[in-house]
């Protein structure tokens, strides 16, 4: 197989260099071994939450982190080239309304009822931010089984700790109208998008709203309609509705995969899903080609460019054998972040682990390094949760990192290219 | 030998271990078209992964497996590369052996004897399916939804066309796997397969050749799948010569290229050979423009036409090549329909109690064919072609037959 671009991996980052790539004109295809990190993810962009005190405006503490952690990601792209991928990401993911900007987090509910900062939401949570204060009222549906709205409501109440703003909170349960057999969190959003279940629901909602300034609800409503399923709650309501992601399968990550794939495809990009990436051939200098699975036998892909996005340790991208090397399968790029003999984890399942910030280390165009200390190959990037010095679960940058790396990583080889025409 | 080795023996290609991959991530679940639709279908981790476990010695964990229409979509958006569907198709079958394969699935899964049986009586047949004085009592008595697509005879099968058609001498050779549904339904395409093949400079070889087996196997009677499936390889490599095998029929190419391995785990020589050497016809023709061996002499074709991918093919990990050939063809629009399922499933929508579910599943897809009003509408599947055209009113066809216009056929 023949393409101007192979990236491997459907993550963030991948559909974002992918998308990117097409859209600079070269043919790209994505593969990987399934979807990645969406259909999990709450569908927020988190760029800088904690560091490790909680950040009140990314923006302002992003300089200080980056000096305090040379190594991390974030230096690839540079503050600038963060905020660019950001405002291209909205633009891209402009049917799902993000909104928020980098001078100021946004402070959205867990489904545990805690607050997390996030800079970014889709505007099914725009009325989500809790940052300061608000009477909310907490719908729950009877029998659902991921969302306990009492629970919720009850931990809300305590989670903006004094002196800051007081949350109120109510919780309440609905009948769901009719059947859902056991309520997947994607039937229900399915059902939702039924303007009779919403009109249901929202009779049974509407004498309890008392004084709430809004409601929020969990994050099922809709997926291919749920820009109108939003609005004709908040029209039926009359105040602001927001979701309240939680377990797997989470819809606002799903909308924001759906959102991505089609981008891809309509910039050109194929997307080749159920397929894993072996190995690769070099020439020299520069990767020849990757080979990747098919039903019944792999079959090379040839490139001018490749983008390494297949994640961390977590999801595969990097791996420790049994007697202890931690190796990237695919071109089998050097891993950086462990000393020779360093415990690769700690004592306590949520402490930080050494493990965790393992990784691959790039020259200033995102490109992996290889052995002998510069780049590994001319035409091999990398991006994502695969790049060493980051602590996403714990800093939350997770979506920050993969969108300013994988829009680099592009811009790199979009600039190469337009350099080689001219 | 230890344990774990012995396991893997038995299992083939290793399908049961494969679970032990199970995060419960659930994104299987979110992407099955069909959960999203029934509750009948609880969903493909919860039917494979999680309830396989308990499935040991004579007794189901229970009936909601054979809801599971073998699409696989499930396996392929599985980060973890369990073979969840395979791991649900292996179950089915398990549950029909202990409580018997109904008369009606045993009809359908045989479309080579229904295309057998209804030629000698072919306007009878053709009038009969389509009229309800027939299908309302078919559907009473054998439970064959009155409004499900069924293809009509055709008078002459390829297999007759293909005898009196000499293989035209040159250097390069294929064999060509036309399938059941060319030789009894669409002869026409397996004609235009042959003649865009040729067109390339190509000797194009049409062994005999029998059904792959797939219908038997997604209906759950495994012992005659693995012996349908196991006799056609022998047919195809009747050829000497190493040749590529091409398939028309994009699920019986999948069915030869891993299924017939992986989930029936049929091991004959003949079927692990010719299963590295099949090829899906736009996979082929893709690989030939690729080395520069593609004919481009292409009459301009001013029409619009959108593409859906089956399920069957995009197993197949190939990409869309359909849609990377026929880019080539000037004139053309192309629309590539993003959807995942048209729900049919090859036999499930046929079926009286699935037929609501199957459309359901397919809604989606109807609807951006609707909305896109193209000319034509291009499937390289052909049960899913009969369902599409049926539920949308659209033309439907195969994507060959488009490039075959292309190249100033008739």
């Amino acid at each position: 197989m023949i393409t101007d671009a192979l990236v491997i991996g459907a993550g963030t980052a991948g559909l974002t260099a992918g998308i990117r790539l097409a859209r600079g004109g070269l043919r790209v295809t994505v593969v990987a071994t399934g979807e990645g990190c969406l259909p999990l993810a709450s569908g927020t962009i988190d760029v800088l939450g904690f560091a490790p005190d909680a950040v009140q405006s990314p923006l302002g503490a992003l300089p200080g982190f980056l000096d305090a952690h040379p190594e991390h990601p974030y230096r690839i792209s540079g503050l600038a080239g963060l905020e660019q991928s950001l405002a291209w990401f909205v633009k891209t993911a402009e049917p799902l309304g993000y909104q928020g900007d980098l001078s100021r987090n946004q402070w959205v509910p867990t489904v545990l009822g805690g607050l997390r900062p996030t800079a970014l939401v889709p505007r099914s949570m725009a009325a989500a931010d809790l940052g300061g204060g608000g009477e909310v009222l907490i719908a729950g549906i009877r029998g659902f089984r991921d969302f306990h709205p009492a629970l919720l409501a009850a931990n809300l109440g305590r989670a903006a700790a004094a002196p800051a703003p007081v949350i109120q909170t109510r919780a309440i349960e609905l009948d769901w109208p009719g059947s859902a057999g056991d309520m997947p969190p994607f039937r229900l959003a399915r059902r939702l998008e039924d303007p009779e279940i919403r009109r249901r629901l929202a009779d049974q909602l509407r004498p309890q709203l008392g004084d709430a300034t809004a409601v929020g609800l969990p994050a099922v409503l809709g997926r291919e309609r749920a820009a109108e399923v939003h609005a004709d709650l908040e029209h039926r309501l009359g105040r602001p509705v927001f979701e309240i992601p939680g377990l797997p399968p989470s819809l606002p990550g799903l909308r924001l995969f759906d959102c991505l794939r089609r981008a891809l495809l309509d910039a050109g990009g194929r997307l080749l899903l159920g397929s894993t990436a072996l190995s690769a051939t070099h020439h020299h200098d520069t990767v020849g080609s990757v080979t990747i699975t098919q039903a019944s036998r792999p079959v090379e892909v040839s490139a001018g460019f490749y983008v390494l996005a297949t994640g961390g340790f977590t999801t595969g991208g990097i791996i420790r054998e049994p007697d202890g090397q931690l190796r990237e399968p695919v071109f089998g790029l050097p891993v950086h972040g462990l000393a020779p003999g360093q415990e690769p984890f700690g004592d306590q399942y949520l402490a930080e682990h050494p493990l965790d910030r393992v990784g691959l280390t790039t020259d200033a165009q995102g490109r992996p390094l290889g052995t002998a200390g510069g780049p590994h190959a001319v035409n091999l990037y990398a991006a994502g949760a695969v790049l060493a010095g980051a602590l996403p679960w714990r800093e939350k940058s997770g979506e920050g990192l993969s969108l300013s790396t994988g829009w680099h990583a592009a811009e790199a080889i979009v600039g190469r290219r337009r350099e080689d025409a001219a | 030998m230890d344990g774990m080795s012995m396991l893997m023996e038995n299992e083939g290609m290793a399908v049961r271990p494969s679970l032990d991959g199970c995060i419960k991530c659930t994104i299987c679940e979110s992407a099955c078209p069909y959960a999203a639709v029934t509750e009948h279908f609880p969903g493909p981790k919860t039917v494979g992964p999680q309830e396989e476990r308990f499935r040991h010695g004579p007794l189901s964990a229970d009936w909601s497996v054979d809801y599971c229409s073998g699409c696989g979509i499930c396996s392929r958006v599985c980060p973890q590369d369990v073979r969840i569907a395979e791991i649900n198709s292996r179950a089915r079958a398990q549950l029909k052996e202990q409580r018997g394969i109904p008369l009606r699935d045993q009809l359908l899964a045989r479309p080579d004897v229904m295309g057998r049986l209804g030629r000698p009586i072919r306007p009878l047949f053709n009038w009969a399916m389509g009229t309800p004085l027939v299908r309302v009592p078919l559907e009473r008595i054998l439970g064959i939804h009155r409004k499900a697509a069924i293809p009509k005879v055709a008078g002459r099968t390829f297999g007759q066309w293909a005898r009196r058609h000499p293989v035209r001498p040159a250097q390069d050779r294929v064999v060509y796997f036309h399938g059941c549904s060319t030789n009894y339904f669409e002869p026409g395409l397996g004609r235009m397969v042959v003649a865009v093949l040729e067109h390339q400079g190509l000797a194009v070889e049409i062994p005999e050749q029998g059904c792959c087996g797939l219908p038997l196997q997604s209906n759950g009677n495994f012992p005659a799948a693995r012996t349908y499936a196991t006799r056609l390889a022998r047919q195809l490599s009747s050829i000497p010569g190493d040749l590529p095998v091409i398939g028309s029929s994009t699920s019986c190419a999948l069915m030869l290229k891993r299924e017939a391995r992986e989930i029936l785990g049929v091991e004959d020589p003949a079927l692990v050979d010719v299963s590295q050497r099949t090829y899906d016809i736009f996979e082929y023709l893709r690989d030939l423009h690729e080395q520069g061996r593609l004919k481009t002499d292409f009459v301009p074709v001013e029409l619009t036409a959108a593409y859906h991918a089956p399920c069957q093919q995009q197993n197949q990990l190939i990409g869309k090549p359909a849609l990377d050939v026929l880019a080539l063809v000037p004139g053309l629009r192309l629309v590539e329909l993003d959807r995942d399922c048209c729900g049919v499933g090859g036999t499930y929508g046929i079926k009286r109690e699935k037929y609501e579910i199957s459309m359901a599943v397919g809604d989606s897809l109807f609807s951006d064919i609707r909305r896109t009003a193209p000319d034509l509408v291009l499937c390289d599947s052909e049960t899913c072609r009969w369902h599409i055209a049926k539920a949308t009113g659209f033309p439907v066809i195969h994507p060959l037959e488009l490039l075959h216009r292309a190249y100033g056929g008739h």
